[in-house]
């Protein structure tokens, strides 16, 4: 029993020092730029989760190496590891918000933990990021200020999807009488879509049917026997995320409905997703907001710099993956904004405030993509105070023999439909938690 | 030595029956209280407060809930987390519909509504004994867990299933700051575990300990099976349920019905179990294991964090935490509440311990 005692005894000296060997470490990194990596090395989800860590450490390396960080100021960065669960996520933001300078922006890297977060960032005025996924209403900038689900929100994805359906039956007017599954995760990431598809389903009068799939999703039999024996859908939509997606396109193999048919969210679309199913995702079709590849110049730097020199934080052969270069996509993001607010600020380490305005005047331009190196890697966006998604494109791809084939060119989303659902219910969050509703006419 | 009990007289039978009836013991546990009521706040860090320290109390409170049912009463529950998802679902329906009612009073109509839901779940324990009732209580989870996720009206039509806590108060002092928060979580777990030590002091924990240690003998010398094992259930629901909501009003502020999944509940299961079976302090202990120990190891493995990468520091949170609990379940099977109190019978007997 003695041991016993003098390993509780040590647990807790240890506790005790904790806080005090955190603080040793953060007096040299005061002149440089502090970034957040928090992802998911282990857990279910750890597929994506390490190449999002990954991939944006190996830009920011890549920036340190190659242009001295931003106008001089070099990146330093934590990771922490949340596991994809939402009290971790929280446990993340509270251990990194005050290293270096502060914490200039956050990506919760779910949509859950955008939840629990959003409203505690908001308070430290600290803007937290959620490209391609998060709280849709959000793009309410007047009500969200220090939200910003860029590029691209569940809402306006889901209009370019059916966007494409429309495409492939030949017209919109094809899409009455269409019948559409939409196979979702059981989880707020999920749901998030349900409401726009009702109102699209009324509006241009095909049929859907939602079928959860409870986490982590590697039972899918009963739902698959429902999809394809009672409502026998023409087209399925699958939201899935990590491994209930592999099992979705097995499924669909068994019971023999065309993958051609089954157009998943960009959550659902990565080789992650695809090579376990095998042949089973030959044909399946994705959407996504950049291609795979490492035809690019910002990716051939990241080579040179990085992996050229042996500092890389990934398997070379993830390089170049839709998840790596979706992590590219938010790596670039972050610093451009990063960028823009020491320009309006002055060249030092920005903080969260100073990233936010800089956010709400975010230009995502052609010409500026080209000289990032990013070009065809990102569809241009712009951000506003109103505006916190920026409306960006949606391409369409499909699997086929062991690699991802863009299908379509740049498809716009439905503005016009989406911005009065989310007016509307970001009003409602905003008459719930009696918040005030900014004036963005003072803003900018 | 460390212990001088000469010369502490029990001059009354309440004195004799007091909950730590060594004057020592007695001191420590005030200065502790203090300590933890009125220095804490003032010293330790937000990110401790917020990250460690409250959700450890919080789920220090399900512990006991749990501890109540299957520690004292013998009934094991894997329900735990769908119980607390009660609780934190009703505090959030209440809050809305009622906004002007104190948040205490809230707090208690959640955690009776959680105790009503439990006793209901509870009626099969009366036919179903061991490792049946655990599946029948995983089925309350499940249940519970459907309703809440396919009925819009327990998340007021959130379209992600997501409900986020109003702003609190508490006598018009808003409940905001890490501070204010740690302050009203842990003033509600002492009022609750104050009640739980004397409840299982009182008739009714000896009835719980009657059933627990050989049902038929004690329903033979005239305990009542099913009130005692309803009671159980819905104390240990009420509990449970107050932990619900003080998860989403006090630590995350937003909840998803995952939140709760099963994995919570079998959280909720090992700190019982490593914290000790039976005690009040084991609850917290076990909690204090569970909740406080990843973070530490990520913590300290996150000192050396040039020397090994952090996917591989990750994996090895796991792995020493995995081995942790083996370690601590061979060493002292009955948990570390155990631990503690044959350290302090040691130090009693000092400097001749046997």
């Amino acid at each position: 029993m003695r041991f016993g005692n003098i390993v509780s005894a040590g647990m807790f000296a240890a506790a005790l020092a904790l806080p005090l060997a955190g603080q040793a470490m953060a007096q040299d990194e005061k002149d440089m730029q502090f970034y957040p990596v928090n992802a998911y090395w282990t857990g279910p989800y750890a597929a994506g989760g390490s190449a999002f860590g990954g991939g944006m450490i190996d830009y920011m390396k890549m920036l340190n190496e190659r242009d001295g960080g931003i106008n001089g100021v070099k990146f330093f960065w934590e990771k922490c590891e949340t596991q994809y669960k939402n009290d971790r996520i929280v446990e993340c933001y509270e251990r990194m918000k005050n290293r270096g300078a502060g914490m200039p922006l956050f990506h919760p890297m779910s949509t859950g933990g955008t939840y629990a977060i959003f409203e505690r960032a908001w308070k430290d005025k600290i803007p937290v990021l959620t490209i391609g996924y998060g709280r849709t209403d959000a793009s309410d900038g007047r009500v969200f200020p220090y939200l910003f689900p860029m590029m691209t929100n569940y809402w306006s994805q889901n209009t370019a999807k059916i966007k494409f359906i429309g495409m492939r039956e030949g017209g919109m007017d094809k899409l009455k009488g269409v019948k559409i599954a939409n196979i979702h995760h059981d989880s707020a990431y999920g749901k998030e879509t349900i409401p726009i598809l009702d109102e699209q389903a009324k509006l241009y009068g095909f049929e859907v049917k939602h079928y959860p799939v409870a986490h982590p999703g590697l039972d899918q039999k009963a739902i698959w026997l429902q999809v394809g024996r009672q409502f026998k859908p023409d087209w399925v939509i699958l939201r899935g995320w990590g491994v209930m997606n592999p099992t979705a396109l097995k499924e669909a193999q068994r019971i023999g409905f065309p993958r051609e048919k089954m157009v998943g969210v960009w959550w659902s679309g990565a080789e992650e997703d695809t090579v376990p199913a095998g042949g089973a995702a030959e044909g399946y079709i994705a959407a996504g907001f950049h291609p795979s590849g490492t035809d690019f110049p910002v990716i051939q730097d990241i080579i040179k710099h990085v992996y050229d020199k042996d500092n890389g934080e990934l398997p070379r052969e993830r390089l170049g993956s839709i998840y790596y270069n979706r992590a590219i996509v938010w790596a670039i993001v972050s610093t451009e904004a990063i960028r823009d607010a020491m320009a309006m600020f002055g060249n030092r380490p920005v903080i969260g405030a100073e990233v936010q305005q800089a956010l709400e005047q975010f230009q995502m331009t052609d010409e500026r993509i080209k000289s990032l190196g990013a070009e065809n890697l990102m569809p241009a966006f712009s951000v506003t105070c109103q505006d916190h998604e920026g409306g960006a494109a949606v391409k369409f791809q499909q699997w086929k023999d062991g690699k991802w084939v863009e299908i379509t060119d740049w498809i716009e989303t439905d503005d016009g439909l989406v911005r009065p659902m989310v007016e509307k219910s970001a009003a409602a969050y905003s008459k719930e938690k009696g918040t005030a509703m900014r004036d963005c006419a003072s803003v900018s | 030595m460390i212990y001088r009990e000469a010369g502490q007289f029990k001059t009354s039978y309440a004195a004799d029956q007091a909950v730590f009836p060594i004057n020592q013991d007695r001191w420590f546990i005030y200065g502790f209280l203090f300590v933890a009521v009125a220095v804490v706040p003032l010293v330790a860090s937000e990110y401790m407060l917020h990250t460690v320290l409250i959700p450890f109390l919080i789920l220090a409170v399900a512990a006991m809930g749990l501890n109540i049912l299957l520690g004292y009463c013998g009934q094991i529950s894997l329900g735990t987390a769908g119980f607390m998802a009660v609780g934190a679902f009703a505090a959030y329906k209440i809050a809305i519909a009622f906004p002007d009612l104190p948040i205490l009073i809230n707090f208690i109509i959640a955690g009776l509504i959680a105790a009503a839901i439990g006793t209901v779940f509870g009626l099969p324990s009366l036919r179903i004994k061991g490792f049946y009732l655990a599946v029948t209580t995983i089925g309350a989870h499940f249940l519970i867990e459907w309703v809440i996720t396919h009925f819009g009206w327990f998340t007021n039509y959130s379209s992600s299933g997501v409900i986020t806590a109003p702003a609190i108060a508490v006598l018009g002092i808003p409940i905001e700051t890490p501070e204010a928060r740690y302050v009203f979580t842990i003033a509600i777990v002492i009022v609750l575990a104050i009640t739980m030590k004397n409840l299982v002091r009182s008739e009714i924990g000896r009835a719980w300990m009657a059933i627990r240690d050989m049902d038929v003998a004690a329903e033979v010398i005239g305990i009542h099976p099913l009130r005692t094992k309803l009671l159980a259930f819905a104390i240990s629901s009420f509990y449970c349920g107050i932990s619900g909501a003080l998860f989403v009003f006090i630590y995350l502020g937003t909840v998803e019905p995952q939140g709760f999944d099963i994995t919570r509940a079998f959280e909720v299961l090992f700190m019982v179990i490593i914290g000790g079976l039976g005690s009040v302090m084991g609850s917290f202990f076990g909690a204090a294991f569970i909740v406080m120990f990843p973070i530490l190891i990520t913590n300290v493995a996150g000192l050396f964090g040039s020397i090994v990468p952090a996917e591989v520091l990750s994996n090895l949170e796991l792995i020493v935490f995995g081995s942790l609990i083996i370690f601590f379940l061979i060493v002292e099977p009955a948990g570390l509440a155990r631990l503690w109190s044959i350290g302090k019978e040691k130090l009693r007997l000092w400097p001749f311990p046997y």
